[in-house]
């Protein structure tokens, strides 16, 4: 008899994986019941603001060297301070993109991650908001 | 002394649209009703347009082509899902909180006593700025009915503002109608206006007793609320007790068969929404309408409640309950608008109690309604459904200028390059 085994909540929102399995014999309780811990959630695990986090299908290749490829998803969390080398979105006049941010001492500059895409450099002109700080990418291997 | 805030989304459709795609902001917007028959929302820019509130999309074409106006028909997933994400936020600031709609809640801010309130206030938007990208306007007041006075002038004004203080009161409550007030609806304005009041300091500085015999308590409460005593507390948070699955139909509907075929849809999707919170109903509610704005037509609503034998959750036998209450409420010769169906004392599946006489195998049941929830969940809605939802589905809403559901489907999520 399995005392467990993975598991897909009720909701089926969340693929729940158990910490351990264990067979038990009938008539003898297993010692490592006693251990038996919550199931593991990927979601807790990538997600720290669930409210504030998105997620965002990638386009292209300008951040490949960042681990990010064409149709990769991201993880993105909108309550996190955008700091100098974060990967972002960012908007910049009205049009979403992907880039590393670097803050330099009198300005800022959205980097590519792929030497044949230049980098963004923003001028007074341009505006740019800070949409929301890339925590995660998953990439299939499929 | 209880100190109440209005939170409210500064257009809120037209903000979430804007979200995931800024090149709107410079943009007017409006959205279209179900069915994409009426304008429900506007942003600022097309309010300024003179586009009105409620104005057939038809009537107003030549203006939105001209202007340049981007058009949107509802997307009901994307505006759900932001305001959870905005009332989630809320919660996290102020635990005491009444969601009054999906783009309005108030907070008891009084419990927390923080240092600075109009800081504090200023912090909570900006957080819901940030989190969510909607900005909202928060009134601050000792009641409720003035802090929703106080949310008119933060849209105005830099979108927090406190009208606690009486000299604030007097100095707004002076130049506003009592047609703005909250709870004061048309024919209770009208009434008032012959009675000489037409500001709301006016109304505040009635006769309780007269305001009474003409508007109801309620009316009287309205008053007192504006005096700055507060007589209508925070609705106590209920836990979703009902489950209610109803939308217009695209056309209006005369004949059974589609009714029960829409009907049917709307019930496969609360029971979706019902398993989704473990629960099981315990009784189906169907009502159908038609359309009271045609008032040449003749007009018919009713409504039927069904008590189930068992407390269920199995979608086969609330769409047979929900059947037998239309059957019982149709009537033949009326032009229907809508059909709803409202899944009431429901109860959590782990306190369900067995019962004697009735065997009813709730394992099967609940096995072949996983399977359903989780072939739909993965490979799209309605890829496996009942007959009785129907191949047609000649009710079903226009909704051709949608925006993506991108907090909600996986296959049309925001994409970035």
């Amino acid at each position: 008899m399995t005392a467990t085994s993975s598991t897909f909540s009720k909701t089926a929102k969340h693929c729940l994986l158990p910490l351990a399995l264990c067979h038990i014999e009938a008539g003898f309780p297993s010692p490592a019941d006693d251990h038996m811990e919550s199931l593991l959630d990927l979601n807790e695990h990538v997600i720290k603001h669930p409210s504030a986090t998105y997620f965002v299908r990638a386009s292209g290749y300008s951040m490949t060297g960042a681990g990010i490829f064409n149709g990769d998803l991201m993880i993105v969390d909108r309550s996190l301070e955008p700091d100098h080398g974060k990967v972002v979105i960012a908007e910049v006049d009205g049009q979403l993109t992907v880039k590393r941010l670097s803050k330099l001492k009198d300005r800022f500059e959205l980097h590519s991650e792929n030497p044949n895409y230049p980098p963004i450099e923003l001028q007074e002109g341009n505006e740019v908001v800070i949409w929301g700080v890339v925590t995660h990418v998953l990439h299939s291997l499929l | 002394m209880k100190i109440f805030a209005l939170v409210d989304c500064n257009n809120f459709y037209a903000s979430c649209e804007r979200v995931f795609d800024p090149s709107l902001k410079k943009r007017p917007i409006v959205i279209l009703s179900n069915n994409d028959g009426c304008i429900i929302a506007r942003s600022n820019e097309a309010k300024a347009l003179g586009i009105p509130m409620g104005a057939p999309f038809f009537q107003q074409k030549a203006i939105i082509k001209k202007h340049n106006v981007a058009v949107f028909s509802s997307n009901y997933q994307l505006y759900g899902d932001m305001s959870q994400r905005i009332m989630d936020t809320l919660r996290l600031h102020a635990p005491d909180m009444e969601v009054y709609s999906i783009d309005e809640a108030f907070l008891r801010l009084d419990p927390l006593q923080p240092r600075d309130l109009y800081e504090y206030c200023k912090t909570i938007r900006a957080k819901v700025l940030q989190w969510t990208g909607v900005p909202v306007s928060i009134g601050i007041g000792p009641t409720k009915v003035l802090a929703k006075v106080a949310n008119h002038v933060a849209k105005k004004q830099t979108g927090v503002f406190d009208i606690r203080s009486q000299q604030a009161q007097d100095e707004i409550l002076k130049v506003m109608d009592v047609d703005k007030i909250w709870g004061i609806a048309r024919r209770w304005s009208e009434r008032l206006n012959q009675m000489g009041i037409n500001k709301a300091s006016e109304l505040r500085d009635a006769s309780p007793t007269i305001i009474r015999k003409h508007l109801s308590v309620i009316g009287e409460r309205i008053l007192r609320e504006l005096k700055g005593q507060s007589c209508i507390d925070l609705e106590s948070i209920r836990p979703r007790k009902t489950i209610i699955s109803s939308k217009s139909f695209g056309n209006l509907l005369t004949k059974k068969r589609p009714i029960e075929e829409a009907l049917a849809n709307y019930a496969v999707r609360a029971c979706e929404k019902l398993r989704e919170q473990n629960s099981r109903a315990q009784a189906v509610h169907v009502f159908i309408q038609t359309n009271g704005f045609r008032e040449t037509d003749r007009q018919y609503n009713n409504g039927l409640t069904w008590t189930l034998t068992t407390p269920t959750s199995d979608t086969r036998l609330i769409i047979q309950a929900a059947k037998v209450c239309l059957s019982k409420i149709y009537k033949e010769g009326y032009r229907y608008k809508k059909v709803g169906i409202m899944l009431t004392d429901l109860i959590p599946t782990s306190l369900e109690q067995k019962q004697l006489f009735i065997d009813f195998n709730h394992h099967a049941s609940d096995y072949l309604m996983n399977i359903m929830d989780k072939v739909n969940k993965d490979h799209g809605p309605d890829t496996l459904f009942l007959g009785t939802q129907g191949l047609t589905r000649e009710w079903k809403m226009r909704c051709v200028l949608r925006s993506q559901r991108y907090t909600t489907q996986w296959g049309e999520l925001l994409t970035v390059s």
